[in-house]
């Protein structure tokens, strides 16, 4: 390994009233894929924001090639050669690929934007990088993985030493996903320092060299990746042992009645033909790459996008569903895979998100009971084990984790029988993860049934009764738990017809 | 670290219970009102206090209207003219066809109900964006006024006319010894409106809903929440206290001229905005606005006092609002850098 491009030392940094990182060191060579782990809230994201120049820092130091430097701002950050791959896209959806790559530094043509110019050098990055992408395309009509490939071009287009990947892949496909590291290895070589965030054990390790795990605002240690396993990074960042296997055979009994039954649903190009049952107290996974309709598919069941054929039963009866109060009223909650878009208010309180969708029961006469509100708000902030001061604490403080809590809690307030769970752990770290699976499991044992849209193939083994795989908004497979592997559901999954 | 333990202004529970930009409003009014009693003597008098009042009815009523409109993320341009709308239909309605003077009042608050449900249904069923639809509206209730009226004036009843009564709902003059004592009634119909509209917003599901789809309306909608009918319903609410300051200037004012209206409406926003409540939605208070609509009247009746006629109460409105809502945006930028 090459020289040490950044040092931080005993960084500090306090919020009002939250002591936000303590002291926390972490060091960076050239060349080096280096992990930061640690779950939701431990001060990953709070140190990559020192670092970039979002944040202060209270105390401590920072050392970048050799000098030691306090970035004010992000720009200060960039023009040091630092750059961020965040995980929420920053695009204008409006604009082009190559408009959105060299926004602020147009190529110009006198006093007029040479767009041309543009569109050539945003080629020769795709070129270099391996990427197939028209400069020309809008970036709205891109999928949100090839959205994901613009940004880390823009990130590289500047001179830039160290690159922070923030859950890179959190939307990626398998095959995206090694395109990307492709791109990460080749910047490697290249003597970049790159910091990479991510929850995904797997992806640790195979791309990193090293990993420091961050707990509470503590630095906890730094590993050699290829000298560990995943259990030891695993205990480093939650202290315990939590890895489960995968399921062995269904929970569900053999006479369980059906509860919902999709049959010929068709809306859009995403939702072709769908057929399946769903019994009482099963979870019935939902396999499938990015973009096999499976989203659509939850979202037409409830409402949320209009439906072109097809019949929905729940308990033997027809429904009509045509938008989502409908779905409610048939006893179907959803818990959206972007939570922060549809399924909480990010500045409302924990007890208004909660009874979002039961207002009616806490009525006296014309005006909310508020007393009433926030007592079933405490039972199941208790019952679900969510982290937060209080009940009126906005929603937008709590990680990610315990913001999902709080969208199960709506819909357990409402008492649905069927629960849509769209992709329930993304950006949720290893110990809430597993407190969400033993919920899942409990919900189901009290006769409740979900359906669990995962892209991630152990989370669906371990969790389903049953699996139905997707392609291109058609069902191409129907497994048994007590057959399905990661290859029969892979081959499902790529099955086109 | 030393700043750490000084007491910053912002942790002050009563700072933090009033809001920021809501006390800098208030202090601001304060600040106005003693200004002008220091300034000038003449302001220092009950008839002042009385102006203060007049002016302050028909925009206030506008303004706790429209703030519903506005806690939606969208807007109501169409609030002023609609006002005069519904002023010179009912007002024709009581002076040349003889209707009941009762009748025509409750029928010009009709009419701006009814205003409110187009605008609402535009936006939420029909999909327009809220400035656009209420910008037809305005203009749409702008012309339908001088039509109406045949772009003749309307003069409503004096309180000395018959059917001039209801003029006693907003001033109550009184004869007592030392001449005449004028109770500006109307003040109290603000607030106890003002009372009612904070209590639904606050304290009811309707109230709950608008601010849940002001901040996110997509997560709301999939909650099972008809969001149509609450958007609609805020729209209604911005429409019918558009009537219902129709019915206080006509009573304040007595002459409307058809084609006027326009630019009541920005007061209205200006007061809102000023009392603290969020243009992109999902935030609001009643009672910001109502001091933001106040602020607007003391300098409109306390400008011409220190000679300053009515064209600087514009031009300082104008910075106040600028400076209130910098305020904010300061404290909240500096609060999410911390």
């Amino acid at each position: 390994m090459g020289e040490t491009i950044l040092r931080m030392e005993r960084i500090d940094k306090s919020f009002t009233g939250v002591h936000a990182l303590k002291g926390v060191d972490f060091d960076l060579q050239k060349g080096e894929v280096h992990a930061l782990m640690g779950e939701n809230g431990a001060g990953k994201s709070t140190l990559m924001k020192i670092l970039t120049g979002i944040y202060s820092k209270d105390s401590g130091t920072i050392t970048y090639e050799g000098r030691e430097v306090e970035f004010k701002n992000p720009k200060e950050a960039q023009d040091a050669g630092i750059a961020i791959v965040h995980q929420e896209l920053n695009m204008m959806n409006h604009l082009t690929v190559a408009q959105n790559i060299f926004i602020g530094r147009e190529a110009m043509n006198g006093k007029i934007i040479n767009d041309k110019k543009m569109n050539e050098d945003a080629k020769a990055l795709f070129e270099r990088l391996n990427i197939e992408i028209d400069p020309a395309e809008t970036m709205g009509d891109l999928t949100v993985g090839k959205q994901q490939m613009c940004e880390i071009a823009k990130a590289i287009s500047r001179e830039v030493k160290l690159i922070v990947f923030d859950e890179p892949t959190a939307a990626l496909t398998d095959a995206e996903i090694e395109e990307l590291f492709k791109i990460i290895r080749d910047l490697r070589e290249k003597g970049l320092g790159i910091i990479y965030i991510s929850h995904r054990m797997d992806e640790i390790k195979v791309i990193t060299d090293r990993v420091t795990v961050m707990r509470d605002g503590e630095y906890v240690g730094t590993l050699i990746t290829k000298d560990c396993t995943k259990e030891d990074i695993i205990n480093m960042m939650v202290g315990r042992v939590i890895y489960e296997e995968p399921k062995q055979k269904s929970m569900v009994a053999a006479d369980a009645p059906v509860v919902l039954s999709v049959r010929h649903l068709n809306a859009g190009k995403m939702v072709k033909d769908v057929s399946f049952d769903l019994h009482r107290g099963e979870i019935l996974g939902f396999a499938g790459l990015m973009g096999a309709g499976r989203t659509e598919t939850a979202r037409a069941i409830f409402g949320a996008d209009p439906v072109e054929s097809g019949e929905i039963y729940m308990n033997g009866k027809k429904v009509e569903i045509k938008c989502p109060q409908d779905a409610v009223a048939a006893g179907i909650g959803y818990l959206s895979e972007d939570r922060k878009r549809y399924g909480i208010i990010l500045d409302k309180t924990i007890t208004e998100n909660s009874t979002m969708a039961t207002m009616e029961e806490y009525q006296k006469g014309l005006f909310i009971d508020e007393k009433k509100e926030r007592h079933v708000t405490e039972q199941y902030v208790t019952k679900l084990k969510t982290k937060t001061p209080t009940v009126e604490t906005a929603v937008g403080n709590l990680s990610g984790g315990n913001q999902q809590k709080v969208v199960i809690a709506k819909w357990l307030v409402r008492d649905c029988d069927v629960l849509i769970f769209d992709e329930p752990t993304r950006g949720i770290d290893v110990g809430a993860k597993s407190e969400i699976y033993h919920l899942m499991n409990e919900l189901a044992g009290q006769g409740k049934s979900i359906i669990m849209i995962s892209s991630e193939l152990p989370e669906v083994l371990r969790m389903s009764d049953r699996i139905v795989v997707m392609c291109e908004g058609r069902i191409t497979g129907e497994i048994p738990i007590e057959e399905a592997s990661q290859e029969n559901i892979m081959t499902a999954a790529t099955l086109r017809d | 670290m030393s700043d750490k333990n000084k007491k910053k202004f912002t942790d002050n529970p009563v700072v933090k219970a009033v809001g920021t930009q809501r006390l800098i409003a208030l202090l601001a009014l304060c600040v106005l009102f003693i200004f002008f009693c220091v300034a000038s003597p003449s302001f220092r008098q009950y008839s002042t206090f009385v102006s203060i009042m007049d002016a302050s009815y028909y925009i206030g009523f506008m303004a706790i209207g429209v703030t519903f409109a506005i806690i939606t993320g969208g807007i109501d341009l169409s609030i002023g003219t609609v006002l005069v709308c519904s002023s010179l239909i009912s007002g024709t309605l009581a002076t040349k066809y003889d209707l009941p003077v009762g009748v025509c009042l409750i029928v010009g608050i009709l009419i701006g109900a009814m205003f409110g449900l187009c605008n609402g249904l535009m936006v939420s069923k029909m999909g327009l964006p809220p400035f656009i639809a209420t910008l037809g509206t305005m203009m749409i209730s702008k012309g339908l006024g001088s039509i109406f009226t045949r772009a003749q004036s309307v003069t409503w009843p004096q309180s000395s006319e018959s059917g001039g009564w209801f003029r006693n709902i907003f001033k109550v003059t009184l004869q007592t010894d030392n001449g005449l004592l004028m109770i500006p009634t109307g003040f109290i119909l603000l607030i106890l409106f003002a009372v009612l509209m904070s209590v639904i917003l606050n304290k009811t599901k309707t109230g709950r809903y608008i601010l849940a789809l002001g901040s996110n309306k997509e997560a709301t909608r999939l909650s099972g929440v008809n969001i149509a009918k609450y958007e609609t319903l805020a729209y209604v609410f911005s429409g019918t206290f558009a009537g219902i300051a129709g019915v206080a200037y006509a009573a304040t004012y007595s002459t409307l001229l058809p084609g006027n209206g326009g630019g009541m409406e920005l007061d209205a926003i200006a007061g809102v905005v000023i009392g603290g409540t969020s243009m992109s939605g999902g935030y609001g208070t009643i009672a910001g606005t109502l001091i933001g609509v106040f602020i607007m009247s003391v300098l409109k009746i306390g400008l011409p006092f220190v000679g300053l006629q009515n064209q600087y109460q514009q031009f300082i409105t104008g910075f106040v609002l600028i400076i209130a809502v910098f305020a904010d945006v300061y404290n909240r930028r500096k609060k999410s850098k911390n």
